[in-house]
């Protein structure tokens, strides 16, 4: 796979979808789209980086390790819905603000969706990257 | 009752446990002066009984009750009458001398606080077991004095006879506690009340019920469990594997009179009918006879009172059982003098064995100079037990003949016999074990044999004392302790009568018998052991052999049945599991005529014939294909026709999904399939393949059925319009899939997030726990 | 629709469990995958069908009103969909350790946990 078609598209290729997967989470509350679907898309730009420049490259390129992206989006998700206790409502009970500046509402539903987005994409690219990577030990 | 002496009654109920929780603590850090601490626990308990005892004795029964469980209207209720009041003085004063005799006797062992924990706990236990009202707090203390049992019984752990003997005990008795939770039950229905003071109360109900006769069977099996009757009989004396503080309190004094105590406080509402009066003597007569013989057999002085321990609750069941309110007085005074003296001499046992090394009474001898105190507190408990007039037990024996003799007939002059040689091994064996191993010669012992600290004998003094005392001052004994209790158990008011002092009667008569035969008993000890040996050969064998052979059957039994059901091959649990699968839906569809009806031939456009198509071509060539890379595409090729369904019936989102999660399954499956080196063929044999392919065709038949009558039955939208009303309204959201998903239900979403991190966790560390020596290697 | 949709989640049964019922653990998991195929369809289709209008609200409108898919069935999907691939995901990782360390890909020779023979349990107390 490590043609050299590839190896010049692949980075625009991960650029281009990360870009996507983040606009697709956050006009998911509205249009179809969502932080699952986003996260999967995500998690296919990493795993195609990795196919064409390798695992290690990969893993430097991102930066966090995946299961941490996943760990803190678990964290994000779980937090999100804490503002219940101030309110006096359940959990993950739905707060908003308006916000005209920025163009949409803001509210802990929306940070609690970036947590699934982040969740889905550092778990997935995580089993994809640790299959290639003994792929790459044989 | 003033509510200060409730509370005070509600602490001394509670505070066992709460020494039991503290007392391995306690032990390890104050040694064996802890034992000094803890007994202020029994000791609180025995005053509050003893204040207690005036009320009662006037007639009054003492009851009350908290809230347990509210919601389900069950409450811990106690009731004292006499029966109850007699047996928590027993427990809560015994138990004071057994907590600081376990203090001296497990003296630097290094569980001394876990063998005070469990000695708690089943104090507490009984205490509850004696003073329930509440059927419900019966059973529970039942069941808990057995587990405390189990536990004391199995405390010398690393030994195998005392995990045996523990488990025995446990099954014997916990097979008794369920007979009594049935028991109970069947009682509860007869009657329509779930108190001991309800049936009391109206106590011709049970007897005049059908149900009588099975509720009655249950409560023998329970009662003859706990108090070790033929043919239950083997587990009390395995149980002397316990230290010897459980023998004497648990095995000797209290939890085996559990079962006397049921019986003598159903006798009101069970007793005086014919199969009460038959079973009881029978069984109780028979157990009197065969402990009797065997204790004559023994060597070990702790055996030899575990075995008439067994002839004395046969005796008391007999006593129990035979139906007159002298019987009952004999009984009761029985069962007060017996846990005095029993109590007394198991705790000199075990100070001999303590301090000398050894309980064979062919060992033991002229020790009276070398333990004094000991000797003493021995020969006054072996002076009660043997009858002998001044101390209860002569009261008892008094008692036991006058109420024997009193009835006429053939019937009771056999269980007069009976009485007697029982109690002639009962002088026989009072004296081999507080008599001889005190006078004749001194021989060597393991240890060299002196006194032991007070803690130690003290409990054996204060009880043979007691043993006296009680007899001297039997005037008061009689108006506050034994009459109660006899009126109680008789459920008519009775007053005792007998005095301590040789009087010339034909009772006495038969007590001079009794002796005189003990006597001779006694000196020929020896003689009859060898004989007797002859008799039954050295072998083990009865109801205590049949025990190892049924566990050990059950065993293997459940080894049979293990390797049928659960095999250990994976193919024969799908199978089986599919199997049930298809056969749970189609049987009732088929039963209950729930078939669907037959649907119209489908109106779908050309492209949605082409993709369904497509999907059934991708999962045909997914089943037969040889080659690794088309099972792979064509994996995808029937994923991706899922996704583009999806897309045409409305599903975006789900079609999105869809298609990136088959993207990510083909590459991840690409990158394993390599690296399995797998031939892609199937193996089976066509005959293996008819089978199976019928069931997944009967699978694939039974949920198109299925869901063709869920279609084809009207639709409850509601849910959904809520979702559709409210989506944007409350949840400021347009699209409301995702709305569901990140705020209706965010709480499942969590879940199922969570999940996803954790796979790829285990994954991770999957692949990383690679042991490079064995990998590869053998492929 | 709904009756040709049944029929379909009949064959993904179908073919699922025949490979599912293999003794070759990659043609059990490919089963696997083709069972929570036919599982989803099965919960879409019981949630009843409609042609190509996703539970979308109009910018202008405050609720969905007129003829769309129906939108649980689609919730509780998508989540399942992402769920099953991560269970995939770690049973393919499962069957390739299994295959590493024991040299077997046959289910009847993986016989580790429960070994085959007539070993009594210990019959002592």
């Amino acid at each position: 796979m490590k043609t050299l078609i590839f190896r010049t598209v692949a980075p625009y290729l991960t650029a281009l979808m990360l870009l996507f997967s983040v606009f697709i989470l956050l006009r998911g509350h509205n249009e179809p789209g969502g932080g699952f679907i986003g996260g999967l898309i995500a998690a296919s730009a990493f795993a195609i980086y990795g196919i064409a420049f390798g695992v290690p490259a990969t893993r430097r390129a991102m930066w966090f390790h995946p299961i941490a992206i996943a760990g803190t989006g678990l964290l994000i998700a779980a937090l999100s819905g804490l503002t219940g206790l101030f309110s006096g409502t359940p959990l993950l009970t739905g707060v908003w603000t308006k916000s005209p500046i920025i163009g949409f509402d803001i509210s802990n539903v929306i940070i609690f969706d970036i947590g699934v987005y982040l969740v889905v994409a550092g778990a997935v690219s995580s089993i994809a990257l640790a299959l290639e990577s003994t792929e790459d030990n044989h | 009752m003033q509510s200060g002496s409730e509370t005070a009654l509600l602490i001394g109920l509670a505070l066992p446990f709460a020494g039991a929780a503290v007392a391995p603590w306690l032990m390890r850090r104050m040694g064996d002066r802890g034992a000094w601490l803890l007994a202020l626990i029994p000791l609180f308990a025995f005053t509050v009984f003893v204040s207690l005892v005036s009320t009662v004795a006037s007639g009054t029964s003492v009851r009350g009750e908290v809230s347990w469980i509210p919601s389900l209207g069950v409450t811990l209720a106690w009731y004292l009458d006499g029966l109850s009041t007699a047996f928590a003085l027993l427990i809560s004063g015994i138990g004071t001398l057994i907590v600081l005799y376990s203090g001296g006797y497990l003296h630097g062992h290094p569980q001394h606080g876990r063998f005070m924990s469990y000695l708690l706990l089943f104090m507490g236990a009984m205490q509850g077991l004696v003073v329930a009202d509440n059927f419900m707090m019966l059973f529970v203390f039942w069941e808990l004095t057995s587990i405390a049992s189990f536990l004391l019984i199995g405390f010398d752990h690393e030994r195998e006879a005392s995990r045996r003997a523990a488990l025995q005990a446990l099954v014997v008795t916990g097979l008794g506690g369920l007979a009594l939770l049935a028991g109970l039950v069947v009682i509860g229905m007869a009657t329509t009340t779930d108190t001991l003071s309800g049936l009391l109360a109206q106590p011709e109900g049970l007897r005049g019920s059908e149900l009588y006769l099975p509720a009655l069977l249950l409560i023998l099996l329970a009662a003859f469990t706990k108090s070790a009757q033929l043919p239950f009989h083997f587990w009390l004396p395995n149980a002397m594997q316990a230290p010897t503080p459980v023998s004497a309190y648990l095995h000797s004094a209290t939890m085996v009179k559990a079962g006397v105590y049921l019986l003598m406080r159903l006798n009101p509402a069970m007793g005086e009918t014919a199969i009460w009066e038959t079973v009881l003597p029978l069984f109780g007569g028979a157990t009197l006879l065969v402990g009797s013989v065997l204790a004559l057999r023994q060597t070990d002085l702790k055996l030899m009172l575990a075995y008439t321990t067994v002839g004395s609750l046969g005796l008391l069941v007999m006593l129990t059982g035979f139906g007159s309110d002298l019987a009952v007085s004999a009984a009761v005074l029985y069962l007060i003098a017996h846990a005095l003296f029993k109590g007394a001499l198991f705790m000199v046992v075990g100070i001999l064995d303590h301090e000398t090394g050894s309980r064979d009474t062919r060992d033991l001898g002229g020790l009276r100079k070398a333990m004094p105190i000991t000797f003493a507190a021995a020969i006054g408990a072996a002076l009660s037990m043997a009858g002998i007039p001044l101390f209860t037990g002569f009261l008892a024996k008094e008692a036991i003949y006058e109420a024997l003799t009193h009835d006429s007939g053939g019937w009771p002059l056999l269980i007069l016999l009976v009485a007697i040689l029982g109690n002639a091994t009962m002088v026989a064996i009072g004296f081999a074990v507080g008599l001889r191993p005190f006078i004749g010669r001194q021989r060597e012992t393991p240890k060299h044999p002196h006194e032991g600290p007070a803690l130690l004998w003290l409990g054996p003094v204060v009880l043979a004392i007691t043993g006296l005392l009680a007899a001297l001052l039997y005037g008061l004994f009689y108006r506050t302790i034994a009459d109660p209790m006899t009126t109680a158990v008789a459920g008519s008011a009775f007053a005792n009568a007998i005095s301590p002092l040789p009087h010339v009667s034909l009772a006495f008569g038969l007590s001079l018998v009794t002796l005189a035969v003990g006597l001779v008993l006694y000196a020929a000890q020896a003689r009859l052991r060898g004989g007797l040996a002859s008799v039954f050969g050295a072998g083990n064998w009865g109801p205590d052999r049949g025990f190892d052979h049924v566990v050990a059957g059950l065993v293997r039994l459940s080894a049979a049945v293990l390797r049928i059901v659960q095999n250990g091959r994976l193919d024969v649990y799908i199978t089986i599991a599919f199997i049930t699968t298809a056969v749970v839906l189609l049987v009732p569809m088929v039963i209950y005529s729930e078939l669907p009806s037959m649907p119209p031939f489908p109106a779908l456009q050309l492209h949605e014939w082409t993709l369904v198509v497509v999907a059934l071509v991708g999962l045909y060539s997914v089943v037969r294909t040889r080659n690794r890379l088309t099972a792979i595409v064509s994996l995808g090729i029937q994923g991706f026709a899922v996704a583009v369904l999806f897309v045409l019936m409305g599903a975006p989102d789900l079609s999105f999904t869809q298609f990136m999660v088959e993207t990510l399954s083909v590459i991840v499956l690409a990158l394993t399939m390599t690296r399995l080196h797998l031939s892609p063929t199937d193996h089976r044999p066509w005959n293996e393949r008819l089978f199976d392919g019928s069931i997944a065709i009967a699978c694939g038949v039974a949920f198109t059925l299925l869901l063709l009558r869920v279609t084809q039955n009207p639709f409850d939208a509601s849910l959904s319009e809520f979702f559709n009303a409210n989506a944007r309204i409350i949840a400021h959201g347009r699209n409301v899939v995702n709305v569901i998903i990140v705020d209706f239900r965010a709480l499942d979403t969590l879940g199922e997030i969570a999940v996803v991190a954790v796979t790829g966790l285990v994954i991770l560390a999957l692949l990383r726990i690679a042991t490079p020596g064995r990998i590869r290697g053998r492929s | 629709m709904e009756a040709v949709m049944s029929l379909l989640v009949g064959c993904f049964f179908a073919a699922g469990v025949y490979l599912m019922l293999s003794k070759a653990i990659i043609r059990i998991l490919i089963g696997i995958v083709l069972f929570g195929n036919a599982v989803n369809l099965l919960i879409f289709t019981a949630g009843r069908i409609t042609r190509e209008a996703p539970p979308v609200i109009a910018p202008d409108m405050d609720r969905l009103t007129g003829i769309a898919a129906n939108p649980l069935p689609q919730a509780l999907i998508l989540t399942a969909i992402v769920i099953s691939f991560s269970f995939f995901a770690f049973l393919l990782v499962l069957a390739l350790r299994t295959y590493q360390e024991l040299g077997s890909d046959n289910t009847v020779q993986m016989r580790v946990a429960e070994p085959e023979g007539d070993t009594l349990p210990p019959l002592g107390y």
